[in-house]
């Protein structure tokens, strides 16, 4: 009998999971495969396209300059998402709910709205230029953007959220008491954070650092619009040969090593700390 | 760490002005977008030396700008209805369901998050030019609905771990069918948290560049495509009208869902 009435509730189940697994499969897994099929085969299996990436000067000084930017976009987002997350985990959980809002309204704008408004602070008659040349700081305006440092400064903007939100979830699971015992040790400030605090965070750490450099490394619209010709990253490759070149085997090629490297960041990164944490943590 | 924040030694005050920077750098461009949308004048300066709506009116008063408008509402709107229906089915069987396979599929469904939004969109554009589909609004909602799907599933199964079961149970063993006990007592209490996905559903796709970038037409654009086509030749000021108009569209579905949940905590606990 128990049987009889378990196997029914797992066809009902399934059965309710159906609709949004075939969308998937037809719309994402499919395609996903056709991306790796093209990659390897035209007119007979090849590994040409790959071979292309790592052998041409020009694609492996893009994959270069992908990393590259990567990181110094993970380093800002470190530097400045971590002090604030430790403010906000330190308030009350009113108060940080509050300036919540601050960090939740430009994560959930736009990434285009996001990117046109630093191309409005940053551009040549720009309102940073304007204010810097008022204020006697430069006599001409600086190229703050269409180069690398209009990138990093546009991308930090864009993923800073992403690090708060990771590392503030991991910062709230810490036991206060912990810091106050340090502290009635006789522990300075400083070396209560240093030796109790810091140690506790380091899987938020971990976990806004894996995540941000990984979106950085698949990032399009923002150093499309923000970088110069010379900074090009892997996305806007992917889509230049798509669209104008028309090389799709070779697009496909591209976006299979962007996707391995994606994935295996990922797994790393669902190890320290679940995936949709940080969207149940702002929603 | 209330009482921490009280005792705030000069180390203290130094992260705590950090903090409010970053704050602010966080806050300022959204900010000092919608302001100087109501310029006046022919440049983007800051503060704007006289207000107006001028920007507005050539966003609203050109064609091309309503036209995409409406292209964005229909595919936000379509790929609303098919995520949130999709996305409630699956949180109710993952929630409530005990089978095998669980972790998989839950992985399986959030995935589209974490598959960067550029490959997905080449692999639908090269799915949909086969079955020459490109330029359709039904397109580019299907794939918006890949991408808002696993918004849906968390919210919707998050949603549904905090609904007392019992009150299902209740109703069942009074004699209530399935379909009844989920009709009448399941969907009323669930229904914040559904509207709340419904509207970031609706948010996801809005936003979204990519996949309409790809799937649109030349005359079936969404916003976000037509803002790209303009700004990949200029910084044009009307966009910082429509800018601020997407921003809106953005506070206005955080500030209902912000409500809806207020509400739904207190039904539900």
């Amino acid at each position: 009998m128990k049987s009889i009435e378990e196997g029914r509730e797992t066809r009902r189940n399934l059965l309710l999971l159906l609709p949004a697994l075939l969308l998937l499969a037809l719309l994402f897994a499919y395609p996903l495969l056709g991306i790796v099929n093209r990659s390897v085969y035209k007119a007979g299996y090849t590994l040409d396209f790959y071979r292309q990436i790592f052998r041409v000067p020009v694609y492996l000084q893009v994959l270069g300059a992908t990393f590259k930017v990567s990181a110094l976009v993970t380093i800002v987002c470190l530097a400045l998402g971590y002090p604030l997350a430790y403010m906000l985990a330190t308030r009350r959980p009113r108060t940080a709910q509050l300036l919540m809002i601050i960090v939740v309204l430009p994560f959930f704008t736009s990434i285009i709205v996001r990117t046109y408004a630093w191309m409005v602070l940053l551009g040549r008659n720009g309102i940073v230029n304007q204010y810097l040349i008022a204020l006697g700081l430069t006599d001409k305006p600086l190229a703050l953007l269409y180069n690398q440092a209009g990138v990093v400064i546009g991308m930090s903007y864009v993923l800073l959220p992403y690090m708060v939100l990771t590392v503030y979830s991991v910062m709230r699971g810490i036991d206060p008491g912990l810091v106050r015992a340090a502290h009635s040790l006789g522990a300075s400030r400083f070396q209560a954070f240093r030796r109790v605090f810091l140690p506790l965070s380091l899987p938020g750490i971990a976990g806004g650092t894996l995540l941000v450099f990984i979106l950085s490394l698949g990032f399009f619209i923002t150093p499309a619009l923000m970088g110069g010709p010379g900074d090009m990253m892997i996305a806007m490759l992917i889509e230049r040969e798509v669209e104008i070149t028309l090389n799709w085997s070779f697009a496909s090629a591209l976006a299979v090593v962007l996707l391995a490297l994606t994935l295996a960041g990922f797994a790393g990164y669902n190890r320290i700390v679940r995936l949709e944490r940080i969207f149940e943590g702002r929603s | 760490m209330g009482e921490e924040g009280q005792r705030t030694g000069p180390g203290g005050v130094a992260v705590i002005a950090l903090a409010v920077a970053v704050l602010v750098f966080l806050i300022a461009p959204v900010v000092i977008i919608v302001i100087v949308s109501f310029s006046g004048a022919d440049y983007l300066t800051f503060p704007p030396p006289y207000l107006s709506l001028r920007w507005y009116q050539r966003f609203l008063g050109t064609r091309s700008w309503r036209q995409a408008i409406g292209v964005s509402t229909q595919v936000a709107l379509l790929t609303m209805v098919f995520a949130t229906t999709l996305g409630l089915l699956a949180a109710l069987a993952l929630v409530r369901g005990r089978f095998r396979g669980k972790g998989v599929i839950y992985a399986v469904l959030l995935s589209p998050m974490i598959v960067p939004t550029i490959i997905t969109a080449i692999g639908l554009y090269f799915f949909f030019v086969r079955l020459k589909a490109t330029g359709s609004i039904l397109a580019m909602a299907l794939g918006h609905t890949v991408l808002a799907l696993p918004v849906v599933v968390i919210i919707m199964a998050a949603a549904l771990q905090g609904f007392d079961m019992r009150l299902e149970q209740a109703a069942l063993s009074l004699g209530a069918s399935r379909l009844t006990a989920l009709r009448r007592i399941t969907l009323p209490l669930i229904l914040p948290g559904l509207l709340s996905a419904a509207l970031f559903a609706f948010l996801t796709s809005f936003d979204e560049l990519l996949i309409p970038l790809f799937l649109s037409g030349v005359e079936i654009q969404t916003l976000t495509v037509r803002i790209w086509n303009s700004l990949i030749l200029e910084v044009d000021p009307t966009i910082a009208a429509v800018s601020s108009f997407l921003i809106g569209v953005t506070a206005v579905v955080l500030g209902a869902s912000a409500l809806l949940r207020g509400r739904g905590d207190a039904t539900t606990t």
